[in-house]
């Protein structure tokens, strides 16, 4: 299964993996890195995560799939969210989502015919200050009203924010730089002189504290 | 009451553009509290934060030097810091991860050397790419000057730092459904007893787990005291909390407020904080802890924002988001959206949740929609009493975590307070608010 | 602890334990330590309604039903109890009104989304929440909302189809896949209200296991293929007996309607396989309702098989036999095969071979076992013991797929980290990757792997000396059961045997054999094995006691299997065998040197084959005697333990069969001797009475209530009853009425001691025992350019149940043959291409794939299923102590 994910992409799998104590705690940011490759969790990339952190497949798949940002089929290149959770709620988003639906020709769930724009209603993501609340990509967009969305909506197809908004995946693009740093030996050797210590000082105070 | 002259505490740096950069965070102060901290023992250190007396910014509101109390004796530990800050309303975390993310790494340093843990991780909501990327950017430049890894400062002490970014399941901010989120896995919660994560936590060791602002006190209070905090507030609420307010007011925002000493009213109506209900109306409710919490009336905005004293009064300062709802709101499309959030975000396992609260929510929708039924009501209330047996507050539970319990806060509250619109619903087969 | 009886050890420690003293209802009762409160609720006689928990499962707690009132710090509070340990002093309240709301309203709850299909659902008439609905929930519905749906059902396997809208999310079944099959290939996916099991794309949930998802599903969302719309539950029959599919001997209930077998279900029993199945001991029933049954007797007529009466197809074969025995004296007759039989057939069947014709010449192994006496006379552990012990040493083939529920017990042994399990084989198992040390030998080097871990020679080149230094600690220490069975079939049986003889010199050592087939066991017990006698004993002790008993017994050892065929085929310089009885066996399938089985076949004068199915047998023999199969006779069989149980009779032989001890008696009969053996029961009496290893385990003992999961033998006679089985009341609706309906029934009248020859009045022979001082044949070294085979099993083979049964027979896989990539690189072939294998003695082309698991010049295959044009068999010469190939490109 192997052979999907791309040398730059498993570098960095890897490195992700190396910072936890257990390979499994990297599914979830692997996923990540596999939909900044697709845009999309593709069953291929499934398999191939199974394999770098020692599950099955059907237990990333069902994982991942409990995760609204996980996408186990295609996304448009934007995945515009509007949030109608209750401060958006009182502040129009119902109306607004439906005004979307409408202008995209979509409905919730739905991405456009040219493969650009998925709509999504999202549950609360916390803007509530600047309700109703959108975000595309992930990126947060401010309060629109239904004239902002449709020039919103246009700027995105016509390429004009790509620079703040990257394509459909791309969550973190600040890379950490480097792995642990902290050496592992000292840290068991610090954690066991602790661990005596206490044992001490609990003996010397006759067990009672 | 009014509006204190307490010090903002976690929101100092804030109005400064560049308040997110290493630069800008060093002249303004940060890491010294890390070195102060760094030159005394743990113990000492937790000892401040115990004096502090410091309540849990998360929702549940446990003392942190407590909790950290619990251990303190142990040989492995993890830290782990909640940012997943997802229930509704609640965007103050939000403001301290894109804001000040090296007040927040400063802090998670301070508990991780009192705590003596070698491996922290801070777990953010995915939706937050961009505090994500700030608070990645600002540990690279906290790795780069030495205030994280190895022997920091020269202190002997080292820990790394893991960001960990979630991907979109509000109960992952419950703090067992972190861990195993954390671990790899759904975000199911773990059943209390035992898992509680102090005793069995990450990996099964014990763990802390703490709010973002939480975290984001701790350098004030080991560079003033944890006496000067507590000489802020009230009883048991000390110090400054973060309070986002929103719906309908006319100067929405996160607020740090004085706990205890300012009143629901004044962060609603004070022109420099809410500013009042907009368009000149009246207020109708508002719910004073994130939507797990029973609604109050105009009859209580007098109370004061204190843990114990909202408490009493029937509700929570929770997750400290305050939701403002005019006399044009309707009560039964508001509970019925609350719902369905509850319902979209149920993890599932438990019967109860899993499957009441997607029939409480299309039984609220068939009552938004005009096709309820006069015995609806006392339907609702069943099924709401067969998820929190007795209705009561603090709610008794059927299942396992209390996302469950609190589903029926909004919609009993609804239906205690505003029985009338339920009944014109039914009666007039539609919404009366359009 | 090692010398108690299976049973009685629980036994103790449960005394031990009982220990937490809890009020239940107002009334004191008592729990062990660290039970959770639901088991100790319903061993005290209350039952608290339940869909998630298992008691062979971790709980987790998620339905909800099991609620019950929980006195704590801040009052009573509803707590799952099968979440909770008992503590002592705890107050427990379980049919309050506040419980009882709860539990509706979990109820109430379950079936929001639920369809109401119950109707034409499955598990309609059995189903818990059908059942607790009535018993516990709440009169009417109150829904009027739409409920969710799905596409109709997706098949999650090749034999288990999902209703996802009729799932209630207690996870049992993903829980099963991950915690208890090691095979996570089902898993929730989705949240909340979404949730559904689902495989992934293009990788179904292939385990061997998968039929237990259905039985402990509590509602109809998993159904199995071959059951799936054939019955309604109201109209089952059913019996308890034991499964003879291999010789684990998993406690069944067998279910009928119609005299046709519908559906089998495991049922929990403490010692052997805490309710769990394989599919194919699930599944293989089916060829007991095949069409193409033998159903009468059968002769051959001018080359043609016709059907005759009973009598004269005795005759028939009664003449051929007399004339074989009178031409070449009791040694030109072999009689091969038994492991299909019940105890009580193998024993008529052996008096009829070693006491009425006189030859030894009877082996119920087909060439692909160990040697008996190495067998029986090694000190034996019971599965439990395995489970139970310190070190588990395989030195056998891959249990998965020759024992399954013996590798499930095994790995949950291991799993739970209590065992320490170490792995001699040349190649990988199932079980690999669970252990401590693998020793992986090249074929032929298996004697001296043991050595080198009985730290008595240095381990042989390729094998990691740090792996054997771990071994050889490990085995030092705390107990030790050495598994044994065939680790390869291309591997001489006798080195497998020295191996374990040498192993047998460990301190605190005991063996659990592997031998796979149906009742080999009880087979070789009741003295089908060259050179032994029914109840474990040899020729030479126990001659003069048979003597007593049967007027003779054979004047010298005979042959095993291979030298029967051998003796047939006309090879070797003894006399020929001149006429062969085939006891339900297939040695042109079955045996791994398939030239040779052919060949002994066709060299035989004269074949009697005993049998219910079609096959290489029945088409070669000249009398058919048609045999009434599994579940339709009464019986005993014995599993590897040793462990004597009972065979249900759920059906009526079909036709004219007869059961195998029947046909024993009657050929008997028309041999000459009455053997005065006129009924199961004087059968089974004259088994307690002769064979010593059964000495004691009279047909009361067998009939009691406490021996309900058998008895092991030799036994202790004192009742050593099992500890009370957690039954899951969803996995086996209606197995207490079986309880309560008592003994399955026997045919025949009570025992008779009329008609036997009474046993002389010595001594009992002594049971064998210590190691038979077997000595494998040298094995030469070899050029680099020679290969050595590597022959193992897979569960669906090509064997006359899997063939038979419809839903099997199609899972059937072909073999390739399987070599290191840098061989294949060297050959320039790789995976999917064809490659020519040449042995001595014959070739075939066959596909290849990669297995860097396997060592250079190693290959290796699976026996039994399509292999090119024929099968692995064709490559093994059961002559050699290896199998040496070469391979070329084609
Ligand atoms: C359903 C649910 C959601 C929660 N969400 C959050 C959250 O988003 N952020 C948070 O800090 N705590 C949340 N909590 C509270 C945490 O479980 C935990 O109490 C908290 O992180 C502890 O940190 P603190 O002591 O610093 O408050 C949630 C609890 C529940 C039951
Ligand atoms: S109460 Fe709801 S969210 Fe909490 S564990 Fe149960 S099903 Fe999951
Ligand atoms: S919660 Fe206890 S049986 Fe399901």
């Amino acid at each position: 299964m192997s052979g999907h994910l791309n040398p730059d992409v498993l570098d960095r799998a890897r490195q992700l993996i190396s910072l936890y104590p257990e390979p499994r705690s990297a599914l979830v940011p692997l996923c990540h890195l596999a939909q900044e490759q697709d845009g999309w969790l593709r069953p291929e990339a499934m398999a191939e995560i199974a394999e770098l952190v020692g599950v099955t497949p059907a237990e990333v798949q069902g994982t991942a799939s409990f995760y609204d940002m996980l996408h186990l089929e295609p996304v448009g290149t934007y995945l515009v969210s509007i949030c109608t959770n209750i401060a958006c709620m009182l502040d129009g988003g119902l109306e607004l989502l439906e005004h979307a639906e409408e202008h995209l020709g979509v409905g919730v769930g739905g991405t456009t015919e040219d493969g650009m724009i998925t709509l999504e209603e999202a549950e609360c993501l916390a803007d509530c200050d600047r309700a109703p609340c959108v975000q595309v990509n992930h990126r947060y967009v401010g309060s629109q009203t239904a004239e902002s969305f449709d020039a919103l909506i246009e700027d995105l197809r016509a390429g004009r924010r790509s620079d703040e908004i990257p394509s459909h995946g791309t969550l973190i693009r600040v890379r950490r730089d480097g792995g642990l740093r902290a050496d592992p030996e000292q840290v068991a050797r610090e954690r066991a002189a602790m661990a005596e210590a206490k044992a001490r000082r609990a003996a010397d105070q006759g067990g009672g504290s | 009451m009014a509006v204190t002259e307490a010090p903002r505490i976690v929101t100092a740096r804030i109005d400064q553009p560049d308040s997110h950069t290493l630069e800008r965070a060093l002249a303004t102060g940060a890491y010294q509290a890390l070195r102060k901290a760094l030159a005394m023992t743990p113990e000492a250190v937790a000892a401040e934060v115990d004096a502090a007396s410091l309540l849990g910014r998360g929702g549940a509101g446990f003392p942190a030097g407590r909790k950290w109390a619990m251990l303190r004796s142990s040989p492995v530990t993890y830290l782990v810091v909640n940012g997943d800050e997802s229930e509704p309303a609640t965007f103050k975390d939000h403001l301290l991860v894109e804001r000040d993310p090296h007040q927040l790494i400063e802090g998670v340093l301070i508990a991780a050397y009192a705590l003596q843990v070698s491996r922290a991780f801070i777990f953010l909501r995915g939706e937050f790419a961009l505090g994500l990327e700030r608070v990645q950017a600002a540990l690279n430049e906290a790795y780069g000057y030495g205030a994280v890894g190895a022997d920091i400062f020269g202190s002997g002490f080292s820990v790394d730092i893991v960001v960990h970014p979630g991907a979109g399941a509000y109960i992952c901010g419950e703090e067992t459904a972190l861990l195993e989120s954390l671990e790899g896995k759904r975000g199911f919660p773990r059943i209390k007893p035992p898992f509680f994560p102090a005793a069995i936590g990450l990996y099964g060791e014990p763990t802390v787990v703490n709010n973002v602002e939480t975290m984001s006190n701790l350098p004030w209070i080991v560079t003033h005291g944890g006496a000067a905090f507590a000489a802020l507030g009230e009883g048991r609420s000390t110090g400054t909390r973060l309070f986002a307010l929103a719906g309908h007011v006319r100067n929405p925002g996160v607020y740090e407020l004085e706990m205890a000493k300012t009143t629901f009213a004044d962060l609603i109506h004070a022109p420099v904080l809410g500013g009042g209900v907009r368009h000149g109306r009246e207020l109708k409710a508002f719910i004073p802890g994130g939507v797990s919490a029973p609604w109050f009336g105009p009859d209580q905005v007098d109370l004061p924002l204190g843990q114990d004293e909202v408490g009493a009064a029937g509700s929570m300062l929770g997750s400290g988001s305050v939701v403002v709802m005019d006399d044009h709101t309707c009560a039964v499309r508001a509970s019925w959206r609350i719902t369905k959030f509850f319902s979209r975000e149920s993890c599932g396992q438990c019967t109860p949740c899993r499957e009441g609260s997607g029939w409480l929510e299309r039984i609220m929708e068939r009552i938004e929609t005009g096709r309820g039924r006069s015995e609806d009501l006392d339907l609702l209330l069943d099924a709401c009493d067969n998820i929190a047996p007795g209705l009561t507050w603090p709610p008794q539970q059927t299942t396992i975590c209390v996302l469950g319990p609190s589903i029926p806060s909004s919609i009993h509250s609804a239906i205690v307070m505003f029985r009338d619109e339920f009944l014109t619903h039914v009666k007039e087969g539609g919404c009366p608010y359009g | 602890m090692a010398e108690q009886p299976a049973g009685a050890a629980s036994t103790a420690t449960e005394a031990a334990e009982e220990g937490v003293t809890f009020t239940l209802n107002g009334r004191p009762a008592q729990a062990r330590k660290g039970e959770m409160l639901i088991a100790a609720a319903e061993r005290a006689g209350v039952f608290i309604p339940r869909f998630c928990y298992h008691p062979r499962m971790k709980s987790v707690g998620v339905c909800r039903m099991c609620l019950v009132e929980v006195s704590g710090p801040r009052g009573a509070t509803l707590q799952p109890s099968c979440y909770l340990e008992v503590s002592e002093g705890m107050e427990v309240v379980t049919d309050s009104p506040k419980v009882k709301k709860a539990q509706d309203g979990v109820l109430e709850f379950l079936l929001v989304n639920h369809p109401l299909d119950c109707p034409v659902c499955d598990k309609g008439g059995e189903c818990p929440l059908q059942d607790q609905t009535l018993a516990y929930g709440p009169g009417e519905s109150r829904f009027v909302e739409e409920k969710r749906h799905f596409e109709k059902p997706i098949a999650i396997s090749d034999l288990v189809l999902l209703d996802r809208e009729r799932c209630i999310q207690c996870s049992r079944c993903t829980r099963f896949a991950a915690e208890v099959a090691g095979e996570a290939q089902i898993d929730f996916a989705g949240r909340g209200e979404m949730i559904e099991v689902s495989p992934f794309p293009d990788q179904p949930f292939s385990s061997y296991f998968s039929g237990n998802t259905v039985q402990i599903c509590p509602v109809g969302a998993l159904t199995a293929v071959p059951y799936r719309f054939t019955a309604r539950p109201w109209d089952l029959d059913q019996v308890e007996s034991t499964c003879t599919t291999c010789a684990v001997g998993c406690r069944v209930a067998v279910q009928s309607s119609a005299n046709r077998l519908t559906r089998i279900l495991g049922i929990d029993a403490e010692p052997v396989n805490h309710g769990w199945l394989c599919d194919k001991g699930r599944f293989a029933f089916e060829s007991v309702n095949a069409e193409d049954r033998i159903t009468q007797p059968l002769v051959r007529r001018d080359g043609e098989l016709v059907p005759v009466s009973w009598h004269e197809a005795l005759a028939e074969a009664a003449g051929g036999l007399q004339r074989a025995l009178a031409d070449g004296g009791p040694d030109a007759i072999g009689v091969l095969g038994g492991a299909r039989l019940t105890n009580e057939g193998a024993y008529v069947w052996a008096r009829l071979a070693k006491g009425v014709i006189g030859t030894d010449s009877v082996d119920a192994q087909l060439g692909d076992g160990l040697p008996a006496e190495t067998v029986l006379g090694l000190p034996r552990a019971t599965i439990d013991d395995a489970a139970g012990a310190d070190t588990v040493v395989l030195l056998t083939g891959d249990l998965r797929e020759e024992l399954p529920v013996l590798f499930l017990r095994l790995r949950s042994a291991v799993v739970d980290g209590h065992a320490a399990l170490i792995e001699l084989s040349a190649q990988p198992s199932a079980l690999t990757p669970h252990a401590t040390a693998f020793l992986q030998y090249r074929p032929g080097d298996v004697v001296e792997v043991a050595r080198a871990l009985a730290g008595d020679g240095p381990a042989p080149r390729g094998i990691d000396a740090a792996q054997v230094e771990e071994a050889r600690r490990r085995v030092r220490t705390g107990d030790v059961v050495v598994v044994l069975g065939r680790p390869s079939l291309a591997e001489d049986g006798a080195m497998a045997a020295e191996a374990a003889e040498v192993l047998a010199g460990l301190p605190n050592v005991r063996f659990l054999p592997a031998l796979r087939r149906g009742n080999v066991h009880g087979a070789l017990d009741m003295g089908l094995a060259p050179g032994l006698l029914p109840g474990r004993v040899t020729l030479e002790s126990a001659g003069p006691w048979f003597d007593a008993a049967w007027g003779s017994t054979p004047a010298r050892r005979g042959r095993d299997c291979t030298g029967i065929l051998e003796a047939a085929a006309g090879d070797g310089d003894g006399p020929a065998v001149a006429a062969l009885v085939l006891l339900g066996s297939e040695p042109a399938v079955d045996v791994p040197d398939r030239h040779l089985a052919r060949r002994g076949l066709e060299g035989a004068g004269f074949v009697v084959a005993v049998t219910s199915m079609p096959g290489p047998s029945a088409e070669r023999a000249d009398v058919v005697l048609p045999a009434a199969e599994a579940h339709e006779r009464p019986g005993t069989t014995t599993n590897i333990e040793g462990r004597v149980s009972r065979l249900g009779q759920k059906l009526v032989p079909p036709g004219q069969a007869w059961p195998d001890w029947m046909i024993a008696a009657e050929l008997a009969r028309h041999l000459g001797t009455d053997l005065g053996l006129d009924s199961l029961t004087a059968v089974w009496a004259e088994i307690e009475r002769l064979a010593p290893a059964y000495a004691g385990i009279t047909t009361e003992v067998l009939d009691a209530p406490w021996s309900r999961d058998g008895v092991v033998a030799p036994f202790g006679g004192a009742p050593s009853p099992s500890a009370t089985a957690p039954l899951d009341p969803i996995a086996v609706p209606g197995v207490e009425s079986v309880e309560r309906q008592g003994a399955p029934p026997r045919a025949g009248a009570t025992a008779t001691a009329g008609g036997t020859p009474s046993a002389g009045a010595g001594e009992r022979p002594p049971v064998l025992s210590g190691p038979a001082g077997t000595s494998a044949p040298h094995v030469a070294p070899t050029d680099s350019y020679s290969f050595r085979l590597v022959v193992g099993r897979t569960l669906y083979d090509g064997g006359a149940s899997v063939g038979a049964s419809e839903t099997l027979a199609a899972l059937v896989p072909s073999a390739s043959l399987r070599a290191n990539p840098h061989d294949l690189d060297d050959l320039g072939v790789s995976t999917g291409d064809l490659v020519r294998v040449r042995t001595a003695r014959d070739s075939a082309v066959v596909p290849v794939s990669a297995d860097p698991a396997l060592p250079r010049n190693v290959v290796a295959t699976e026996l039994n299923v399509p292999f090119g044009d024929g099968t692995a068999g064709d490559l093994i010469d059961a002559g050699a102590p290896v199998v040496e190939l070469r391979l070329e490109t084609p």
